[in-house]
C-alpha cells in the first residue's frame, strides 16, 4: 500500500518538474532583459548580433525555443551556460553538493539544537525555566537568516576573527576529494585536516541558516509535547513510576514528532530559499550563489536548470517528510 | 469489623484557582479490605478531587488543608515523596476513564502492559511478558497473543478498557480507583466491564473505589456507598441501607430521578430545585456537616 502511494507522489511529481519547466521557461521569456545585449561588445554589428542569436537558438518562436529546449532536456542535456561556457549538467553537478551540505548540516544542527530545547522546555513546563526559554525562542523566531549572517559576520569575522569569512575551503589546504561531497568524504577517509578547515567554514552559513529553522522545531515541538503530557496516558505513565525524563522521551516524544515533521518540511524548503542570500553573504560556492550570477547575467539555460534543480529538492523533501510521518504514526502504518 | 484499608477523616481542600473556593468539605470515608465502595456525586461534588488526591495526582491548583488519609496504616499526607511513589501506581492503582487517551498510540500493547512490571517488579522481559498474556486472559480477552502485539487504535473501546483493567490488577494492588470506568463505553459493554471488575476485585481480595454519577453502577457492584454534594457526604451507609431507605431528601430525589424501566413512559424527574437550593444552603451554613 505505501509502495502503491509513492508510486502516486512520484507520477505527480513528474508532473510538476514539467509544469514548473514550462512557466519558468514562459517567464524568462516574459521579462525583460536580452542575454544577447548582456554578451555583446559595444559597436557590435546587427549582423553579428543575429549570428550570435542563432547560434543560441534565440532566433526561432517561443514553440520552437521550448520544443529544442525540452527535447534536449529530457535526454539529459540543460545546453551550455551563457555566461560561464561550460555545459550546465556539469556545473550544477560541481555546485549543488556544496549546497546540499551546508542544508543538510544546518537541518541536523536545528533538529539537535530545536529538539534539545524543547524537551528541555517540556520538562520545565510551568516554571521561571519555560518563560525563559518562550522568551528567548520568540526572539530567535523573529530573526531572519540574512540578519544573522550578517550579524555573525560582525562578531566572528570582524570582532573577534576567529572564522573564515568566505569561501568553502582554504586554498592552502589541499582536498584531494575526489566526489565533490568534501564534508562528507573527509569524514570518511579521515582527513580530519579538511574536515576542520571545511567546518570552520560552514559554521556561520550553518548557524545564520539553522538557528530560525532550530526555533521553529522548538516552538512547534515543545507545544506538542506539553499536549501529549496532558493526556492519561502520560498519567498512568507516571503512576507506573517514571521519570520525568523518561516520560518526555519515551511516552509523549513520539506522539509529538509527527506534528512537528510537517512543519520542518515546510520549513526545510525556506532554509534551501535561505541558501540563496546567506551563500552569497559569505560567498560560498554552491548553487544559491550561483543562482544571482545566473539571474544578473540573464543565463537562461543556467537559470532553468538551477530552477528545476530546486524543484526536484522541494518535492523530494515534500516526498521524504509524507513518509516520516507515516514511518510514526502506527494508525498510518498499519491501517 | 476488620482494621479498613483505607480511612479518611476530616479531609479538606481548596482551590486556589477560585480564590480558595471549598472543593471539599470533611470528609469522612472508610474502605475495608476487598469491599467495593461507590462515591457518588454530581460534577462538582469532589468525587474526582478525592479519587485523585488517593493517587497524589491532584493538580497544583488544588491544596489539601486538614484531615488525614490513612492507607494501610500509613498517613498519606506526612509520608515523604519516595514512600508515596511506592505505595501510588503500586499499591494503589487507577482504572481511568476514558480508555481511548489512557493507551499511549506510539506503543503495542505489550510494552504498556509489562511497564509496571519490569520497572516496579523488576521482572525480566519474557515473565513480564507471560504474565501480561496471563492479565489478559484473566479479564476474558480471547486472542491474548494478538492484543499484545496490537496498537491501541487496532483495539475497540471495550478491549482497550479491558487492557487497562488487567494493567491496574498486573501489580496485586491492595486498593484500585475506578474513575468512572465505564463513562466512555458503549452501554451494552459498560454492564460486561462492571461484572469484569467486580469478579476480579472478588476473586483477588482488591478494595475498589468506584467514582460514578450513576447510582445504577453502584447498585450492580458496590457494598457501599458514599454521596457527596458540593464537597460534603450526604449519606454514607451499606448499598441496601442507602438505597432502600434513603434518609436524605436528596438521596431520596436521586433515586427518583434515574430511569424507571417498571415505569414506561413515566419519564424522568429532575431533583427538584428546591431540594438542591436547601442543601446548598445546609451545606454552606454548617460547613460540610448537614445536620449538624
Amino acid at each position: 500500500m505505501i509502495a502503491l502511494a509513492v508510486l502516486k507522489r512520484l507520477a505527480m511529481a513528474l508532473a510538476t518538474l514539467a509544469g514548473v519547466a514550462v512557466v519558468v521557461f514562459l517567464l524568462l521569456r516574459v521579462v525583460p532583459g536580452d542575454p544577447i545585449s548582456m554578451m555583446i561588445s559595444p559597436g557590435a554589428s546587427e549582423a553579428d548580433i543575429a549570428a550570435l542569436r542563432a547560434h543560441y537558438g534565440l532566433d526561432g518562436g517561443l514553440l520552437t525555443q521550448f520544443g529544442i529546449w525540452a527535447a534536449s532536456a529530457l535526454r539529459g542535456d540543460f545546453g551550455v551556460s551563457i555566461s560561464l561556457h561550460r555545459d550546465v549538467v556539469q556545473v550544477l553537478g560541481e555546485r549543488l553538493p556544496a549546497t546540499l551540505e551546508l542544508a543538510i548540516a544546518a537541518l541536523e544542527f536545528a533538529v539537535v539544537l530545536g529538539g534539545f530545547v524543547a524537551v528541555v522546555g517540556a520538562m520545565a513546563r510551568r516554571t521561571a525555566l519555560e518563560s525563559v526559554i518562550d522568551a528567548v525562542n520568540g526572539l530567535f523566531l523573529a530573526v531572519p537568516d540574512f540578519v544573522w549572517a550578517l550579524a555573525l559576520v560582525l562578531t566572528f569575522g570582524v570582532l573577534l576573527p576567529v572564522l573564515p569569512l568566505t569561501g568553502r575551503l582554504d586554498p592552502s589546504v589541499s582536498s584531494g576529494m575526489i566526489t565533490p561531497f568534501y564534508w562528507a568524504e573527509s569524514l570518511l577517509r579521515l582527513r580530519f585536516d579538511v574536515f576542520a578547515d571545511l567546518t570552520q567554514h560552514l559554521t556561520m552559513p550553518v548557524l545564520s541558516l539553522g538557528l530560525p529553522l532550530a526555533a521553529v522545531i522548538a516552538r512547534v515541538l515543545k507545544g506538542a509535547l506539553n499536549e501529549a503530557m496532558a493526556q492519561d496516558y502520560i498519567l498512568l505513565a507516571r503512576l507506573k513510576g517514571m521519570s520525568k525524563l523518561r516520560l518526555v522521551l519515551q511516552e509523549a516524544l513520539r506522539n509529538a514528532i509527527g506534528p512537528t515533521l510537517a512543519l520542518t518540511g515546510v520549513q526545510f524548503t525556506f532554509l534551501i530559499g535561505g541558501t540563496v542570500i546567506v551563500e552569497r553573504i559569505f560567498a560560498y560556492p554552491g548553487i544559491g550563489n550561483m543562482a544571482i550570477d545566473a539571474v544578473i547575467n540573464r543565463d537562461l539555460p543556467l537559470i532553468q536548470g538551477l530552477v528545476l534543480v530546486f524543484a526536484v529538492i522541494f518535492i523530494a523533501i515534500n516526498i521524504a517528510v509524507d513518509l516520516l510521518v507515516v514511518l510514526f504514526n502506527p494508525k498510518l502504518r498499519h491501517g | 469489623m476488620t482494621a479498613p484499608i483505607l480511612r479518611i477523616q476530616h479531609l479538606s481542600a481548596v482551590s486556589d484557582l477560585e480564590g480558595g473556593a471549598p472543593i471539599l468539605r470533611r470528609v469522612n470515608l472508610e474502605l475495608a479490605p476487598g469491599e467495593a465502595l461507590g462515591l457518588v456525586g454530581e460534577s462538582g461534588a469532589g468525587k474526582s478531587t478525592i479519587a485523585k488526591a488517593l493517587l497524589g495526582v491532584l493538580p497544583r491548583t488544588v491544596r489539601l488543608t486538614e484531615g488525614e488519609i490513612t492507607f494501610d496504616g500509613k498517613n498519606l499526607r506526612t509520608l515523604p515523596p519516595k514512600a508515596l511513589r511506592q505505595i501510588f501506581g503500586d499499591e494503589i492503582a487507577l482504572i481511568p476513564q476514558d480508555p481511548l487517551t489512557a493507551l499511549n498510540p506510539g506503543r503495542r500493547i505489550e510494552l504498556q502492559l509489562t511497564d509496571g512490571l519490569r520497572m516496579r517488579r523488576k521482572l525480566p522481559w519474557r515473565e513480564a511478558r507471560a504474565r501480561a498474556l496471563q492479565l489478559l486472559a484473566e479479564v476474558h480477552i480471547n486472542d491474548p497473543e494478538r492484543v499484545m502485539r496490537a496498537y491501541p487504535h487496532q483495539l475497540s473501546g471495550g478491549m482497550r478498557q479491558r487492557v487497562l483493567i488487567a494493567a491496574a490488577f498486573a501489580l496485586e494492588p491492595k486498593m484500585i480507583v475506578a474513575d468512572e470506568p465505564t463513562t466512555a463505553l458503549d452501554v451494552t459493554v459498560q454492564k460486561q466491564i462492571l461484572r469484569l471488575i467486580r469478579g476480579l476485585q472478588e476473586a483477588h481480595g482488591t478494595a475498589v473505589i468506584f467514582v460514578t454519577h450513576d447510582l445504577g453502577v453502584v447498585a450492580q457492584i458496590c457494598d457501599r456507598v458514599t454521596l457527596l454534594f458540593s464537597g460534603a457526604v450526604i449519606e454514607s451507609g451499606s448499598t441496601e441501607e442507602v438505597l432502600g431507605t434513603p434518609k436524605h431528601p436528596y438521596t431520596r430525589a436521586l433515586i427518583a430521578a434515574g430511569p424507571r424501566y417498571d415505569r414506561p413512559g413515566a419519564g424522568l424527574q429532575p431533583v427538584p430545585e428546591a431540594v438542591i437550593a436547601q442543601l446548598r444552603a445546609d451545606v454552606a451554613a454548617t460547613d460540610g456537616r448537614p445536620g449538624a
